[in-house]
């Protein structure tokens, strides 16, 4: 592999790793909190199913960067500008009608990137997105399943989960944008082309949204930066809680 | 036997209203203790005497109620952890957790009562839960020593619950003894990563042990003399030893673990009689204990506050859910007629 091409690979696997890994941390927080025990249950297996897929990818990502880093401090000892996941997943929690259009709209995504990523010419991250895929077909039916109930549910679900979906749109064209680098990726066949991918997602999404009885959003301004390193000012409380002890006791292992 | 399903209902504190024993129940209790003696399970619709009914949905449910508000104070750390593994392994025993209050729940539905009724009874104040959950965990080292004190503290009086007489429950408790071990070993393993770590890391595994140890001992309950229900539960064989026995049984295990650890259990009095082989220890302050259980620990409030508003917060959750289901079950009916 070229260096370039290596470097490219690098920065994707970087992005998948790191959204996992926030999204993950924001479904812990609902740990213990959830409308019913059934649903602390299934909230925290999703986190740990991304927080597992996290673990993966950052690992991949040290490897292909040569630098020593490994998950731990990937994930430990970046600031918010180094951090590279979509901006949507970082966006807190509110309430469990805005955690599952959040969730819903990533799963979509996650559910069509990783199928088609079983078949990428890069084998470890083939064989990544071939044990994530068969969880995110699972975390897209369960998101789904509950946009439906809330969407089609009572008038006051109706309303929370269609201003949900009203905020958390313009966040969803970032999901879909690619640099030079990642065409270079797709070229290879390491990576799906973005555009097949949206189509993909698109026709999942607004299959769901009929069900549900919502409205889709008209795509506007879309929100973009966290793929760049510029992120809203959620990301850096959330860092500073997850990050706290190794950054507090530098020296330690745990 | 009938009384069985009218009880059913009812408030499980109170005490049944007087009447007569007839002989047919004078013959039915001598054939279930008879069952009980034999070692046989006692089933869900075998005839039971209605106080081991209430005793078992009492335990049961308290038990429930453990689990999910010891979802708490571990919780608390979730979003905290060190690394990456440990956040999976935290997330991972917080689940467990709810999963153990799910079948403690079934079982205890087993006896008739409802797991709505037994939430409502949480969440209004009036069940009581493990009094261990309303201490804080300021710091991570806490999360070790829930795993490797309380959670052994746990199996100690959990493991004989394996061969209670109630065939639901000793069935959930199989399971539920089988992740709490595993819990507690990696409680303990975290322990010893700190011990072994820092000067910092070593004080904050000692501070822990110190504030989680005594509360420990405690949650095997007052000491023989002073246990209410003791002879009776023996008899049923829902308890199989004493709190004091089960007791001295975890401080013989713990006391050479937290040698191995190099950390020091803050009891004075502590030593090894080696005539007896056990370790002898201080006397427990119970009015602490007792403050507890009337409310006065440090996070009964905060504990009970987070339950009700995480119920509250769902409301229009489920009840979407229930609209959403009403809804589907119509369009059904509409389509079939």
């Amino acid at each position: 592999m070229s260096t370039d091409l290596k470097e490219a690979l690098f920065a994707t696997t970087l992005r998948l790793g790191d959204t996992s890994l926030v999204l993950g941390h924001r479904l812990s927080e609902w740990c213990g909190h959830a409308p019913e025990l059934e649903e602390d249950i299934a909230l925290t297996n999703v986190a740990l199913d991304l927080v597992g897929h996290a673990r993966m990818l950052l690992t991949y990502a040290g490897e292909l960067e040569g630098k020593g880093r490994d998950e731990d401090r990937l994930a430990y000892r970046r600031d918010v500008f180094d951090y590279r996941n979509h901006l949507l997943v970082e966006q807190p929690n509110r309430d469990f009608g805005h955690t599952i259009v959040r969730q819903f709209l990533h799963d979509a995504w996650a559910v069509e990137l990783y199928g088609r990523l079983c078949a990428s010419t890069d084998a470890t991250l083939a064989g990544i997105a071939a044990k994530a895929v068969k969880e995110v077909r699972y975390h897209v039916r369960h998101s789904g399943d509950w946009l439906v109930r809330l969407g089609d549910g009572t008038d006051v679900s109706h309303a929370k989960v269609a201003d949900a979906l009203g905020r958390l749109w313009p966040y969803t064209g970032e999901m879909f944008e690619r640099d030079e680098a990642e065409q270079a990726l797709v070229a290879a066949g390491i990576i799906p082309d973005p555009a097949e991918l949206k189509a993909a997602w698109t026709a999942r999404v607004e299959a769901v949204l009929e069900e549900a009885t919502l409205d889709r959003p008209a795509d506007g301004w879309m929100q973009k930066g966290g793929r760049r390193g510029e992120h809203s000012e959620h990301l850096g409380y959330l860092l500073a809680e997850m990050q706290f002890l190794p950054r507090a006791y530098p020296d330690a292992t745990w | 036997m009938y009384t069985q399903g009218l009880d059913a209902k009812t408030d499980q504190g109170a005490q049944p209203s007087p009447r007569l024993v007839t002989d047919d129940e004078i013959r039915l209790q001598g054939r279930f203790q008879a069952r009980v003696d034999a070692e046989e399970k006692i089933e869900p619709r075998d005839w039971m005497p209605e106080g081991y009914r209430r005793t078992l949905v009492r335990q049961i449910s308290q038990h429930a109620h453990s689990e999910i508000v010891g979802m708490l104070p571990e919780g608390n750390w979730v979003t905290r952890a060190p690394t990456l593994r440990r956040k999976v392994a935290l997330l991972a025993k917080v689940q467990d957790e709810g999963g153990h209050g799910l079948y403690l729940y079934s079982a205890a539905e087993t006896l008739g009562v409802s797991r709505d009724e037994l939430v409502g009874q949480l969440l209004s104040g009036k069940a009581k839960y493990s009094s261990i959950f309303n201490y804080p965990t300021p710091t991570w080292a806490d999360i070790g020593a829930i795993g490797w004190l309380v959670d052994g503290a746990a199996i100690m009086n959990q493991v004989p619950l394996c061969r209670c007489s109630y065939g639901p429950y000793a069935r959930a408790m199989v399971r539920i003894c089988r992740e709490e071990s595993f819990h507690q070993r990696q409680g303990y393993e975290l322990m010893l990563a700190l011990a072994q770590g820092t000067p910092e890391q070593k004080r904050m595994a000692q501070d822990a042990l110190n504030r989680w140890w005594w509360p420990s001992l405690m949650m095997f309950g007052p000491s023989d003399d002073q246990s209410a229900h003791s002879a009776q539960n023996m008899a049923w064989k829902i308890k199989r030893f004493s709190n004091d026995e089960l007791r001295q049984r975890f401080v013989d295990a713990t006391v050479p673990q937290a040698e191995f650890l190099g950390l020091t259990i803050p009891d004075p009095e502590l030593r090894l009689n080696a005539e007896t082989g056990h370790y002898e220890f201080g006397a427990i302050d119970w009015t602490e204990f007792n403050e507890i259980l009337k409310g006065n620990g440090p996070c009964n409030r905060e504990r009970i506050e987070a339950r009700r508003q995480a119920w509250d917060d769902g409301a229009w959750v489920r009840d979407a859910a229930s609209a959403h289901a009403a809804k589907r079950k119509q369009r059904a009916l509409k389509k079939a007629g």
